[in-house]
């Protein structure tokens, strides 16, 4: 990669810090103050414009760079993985996005508190959300400082941290200026661009086949040196009994994750009705549904056209498949084409991580503030206070998110990724559906189940390989394995189930039949809904 | 009686344009205060009780339900099955069809198709099946918690 490609890449780069920053002061120019403002920005966002921004929160450099640098490499083992994060949508559609719509105002926790002692549930579902957030927040930072590395070329340890603290920075500044409204619209100008690029690449690779998806599938075999096992499950996932359940552990926590995801939940909350978060669903499983059939066309294009030795060269985890493709596309790494089509990729790349960042920083200020500290605060504290707290949190979270990524800088971002599902699928999905869904539900349950879930999500990673006991883990030297699974889900997700149903059944409160029913009845027609 | 939705065709982009027609101004409820107590708490817990227990609702519900139970069942059952014939039977999964495309193909792509319709199915059943009469329910629920809390909005 020449300078001409870094210097074009660093002008895009530049050129989306400076559109975002511009929306960012258009934005908190007028209308500062009130929660609804900074958490749900104004609640008028129209279905499709929150459809792009549910796509552009969701899809994060995991889904641009990783999944089409997992299937170059690995072939059909991509593809299994990319299934999750689309049917995980149905969860969402189904039994979410419009029940927490008419029952909540701006957290997770709204809606489980509604029904219950306010206090402990609050704190309980504002902790787990905080975790996830910063899991998924760290996963982001490490993608971001490795890949703008990469991208430009600089493999030194310095331009990595920069980048790191430089991203951290700028999501500070958007999330605490602009807020929700900010959020969106980055998220709105990201998703427009991750389509727009990803569209143009994947004409560009039919093209190249003329439209024969079969040949493209057999050149990409072929060049694989897999043979047809390239298009089979197994090349990645396919190893002893202990990886396959790995991989069962891992399509359980990401189908049932994304429905506790708090930036996620917290996006539905910036439309009207229940009808616009059920429409904005809709939008957003056919942006993402979309995009992710084009980046399966595009790993097995990576593998066809750039070869899985070039691809292994550039990056052992395939991460820079698409900016290498982009640049073949172009005519190669001399023409003018592929100079253009490497630089825009890797500023899509990186719009991707800012506009993902913004959205997490901005669920979990919301978690810390209307959950945690108004929960803990002295009683009769002005609500004007709580916006300059989630401000302050946001900042708070960026400093924290920056250190930890520092920290976390070598650890496998895939990884950080499964685990932030693993633990919302583990702790907040239970609870969820169990104060949607569960006449009998009690504060005991919905306390137990946050926790039963969340502890023991936490507790199983720290006994597994990927802390301690092998070569690749975080400890090599020291070896206090127990728990033989990469990813938690398949044992934490039932715990969290039946800590909840466990802890119901034997509390002595008797669940409120009246609170049931305004539960019931606001989710189900939206009476009330703010 | 019918009710217009007001927020049907008002998709303001969110700087603050109404949709031309007044529409917006129609009764918002005051935002749930947290905490509620005293006799209007009590009553408006009534009122909620009694909606739940109206024929109306029960509809609704068993309509959403009716739907959504069997619906989440098929994905689920239909997403393990493949996720587990994946690891535990490659060998299946691997038999060629046609050209290059072989089961796991299929059944990847079966799985992308069967997301997107049911996801359309969902969609059309609520329009449908489920929209006008939760909004009437919605209109009327709000009329009589604002009538025991005294006409405070």
């Amino acid at each position: 990669m020449t300078g001409d490609h870094q210097t074009l890449a660093l002008l895009l780069f530049s050129a989306f810090v400076a559109v975002t920053l511009g929306i960012t002061t258009w934005v908190s120019r007028s209308r500062r103050g009130s929660a609804e403002e900074f958490y749900a920005g104004g609640r008028l966002f129209s279905p499709m414009e929150n459809g792009f921004a549910v796509a552009g929160d969701y899809a994060s450099a995991a889904s641009f760079l990783g999944v089409p640098g997992l299937i170059a490499l690995f072939g059909y083992d991509g593809v299994l993985y990319v299934v999750g994060f689309l049917v995980a949508w149905l969860v969402v559609l189904f039994l979410v996005a419009e029940l927490v719509r008419n029952c909540g105002r701006f957290t997770l926790a709204d809606v489980v508190a509604a029904r219950m002692g306010e206090r402990p549930v609050r704190i309980a579902a504002g902790t787990s959300s905080v975790t996830v957030s910063v899991l998924y927040l760290v996963a982001q930072m490490v993608g971001a400082g490795s890949l703008v590395a990469l991208l430009l070329g600089r493999t030194g340890g310095g331009a990595q941290a920069w980048t790191v603290v430089g991203v951290g920075a700028l999501m500070v500044i958007y999330v605490s200026l602009g807020g929700m409204r900010a959020t969106t619209w980055i998220q709105i100008v990201k998703a427009v661009l991750m389509m727009g690029g990803t569209a143009v690449l994947t004409v560009l690779v039919l093209v190249r086949f003329h439209g024969d998806l079969d040949r493209l599938l057999l050149t990409a075999a072929e060049r694989s040196g897999h043979g047809d096992a390239f298009l089979a499950p197994g090349l990645k996932y396919g190893g002893d009994l202990t990886a396959r359940l790995d991989f069962v552990s891992l399509g359980l926590a990401l189908v049932l994750g994304t429905a506790g995801l708090p930036h996620i939940l917290s996006r539905f909350y910036t439309v009207p009705t229940a009808r616009a978060a059920r429409r904005s669903a809709i939008w957003s499983i056919g942006l993402i549904g979309g995009f992710y059939l084009m980046a399966i066309v595009l790993g097995f294009g990576a593998a066809a056209i750039v070869g899985p030795d070039v691809l292994r060269g550039s990056n052992a985890a395939g991460n820079t498949a698409v900016p290498l493709l982009a640049l073949d596309l172009g005519g190669g790494a001399d023409s003018a084409a592929g100079t253009v089509l490497f630089a825009v990729v890797a500023a899509v790349a990186f719009a991707t991580i800012l506009a993902v960042v913004a959205g997490i920083t901005l669920a979990s200020s919301a978690s810390v503030a209307h959950d945690l500290y108004a929960s803990l605060r002295r009683r009769g504290a002005r609500q004007r206070s709580e916006v300059a707290v989630a401000r302050v949190a946001a900042a708070g979270i960026g400093v924290v998110a920056i250190a930890l990524g520092l920290l976390a800088r070598d650890l496998n971002v895939a990884f950080l990724v499964g685990l932030a599902f693993a633990v919302a699928a583990s702790a907040n999905l239970p609870v969820l559906l169990y104060s949607l869904f569960w006449r009998g539900f009690t504060t005991r349950g919905a306390v137990w189940a946050v926790y039963g879930g969340l502890i023991p999500a936490l507790v199983l990673v720290v006994l597994s390989p990927v802390v301690s006991g092998s070569p690749d883990s975080l400890f090599p030297g020291v070896d206090f394995q127990l728990f033989p699974l990469q990813n938690p889900g398949i044992v934490s997700v039932p715990l969290g189930f039946l800590a909840g149903w466990l802890g119901t059944v034997t509390s002595t409160e008797l669940p409120d039949e009246a609170k049931h029913a305004e539960t019931e009845v606001r989710s189900l027609t939206g009476a009330g809904a703010v | 009686m019918r009710y217009r939705d007001p927020w049907y065709d008002a998709l303001a982009s969110g700087w603050g344009e109404g949709d031309g027609t007044g529409a917006l101004s129609a009764p918002v409820p005051a935002p749930r205060r947290e905490g509620r107590a005293g006799p209007a708490g009590g009553a408006a817990a009534e009122v909620y009780l009694e909606v739940q227990r109206s024929a109306a609702f029960q509809e609704v519900r068993s309509r959403y339900r009716r739907f959504v139970v069997p619906a989440v069942a098929v994905f689920l059952v239909w997403y393990v099955a493949y996720v587990v014939a994946a690891t535990a039977a490659p060998g299946i999964m691997a038999r060629p069809v046609a050209g290059a495309v072989n089961v796991a193909m299929l059944a990847g792509l079966g799985q992308f198709l069967s997301t997107f319709l049911l996801a359309w199915a969902y969609a059309r059943h609520a329009r449908l099946r489920r929209d006008r009469a939760a909004l009437e329910l919605r209109w009327d629920t709000q009329e009589l918690t604002r009538g025991v809390q005294g006409g405070a909005s």
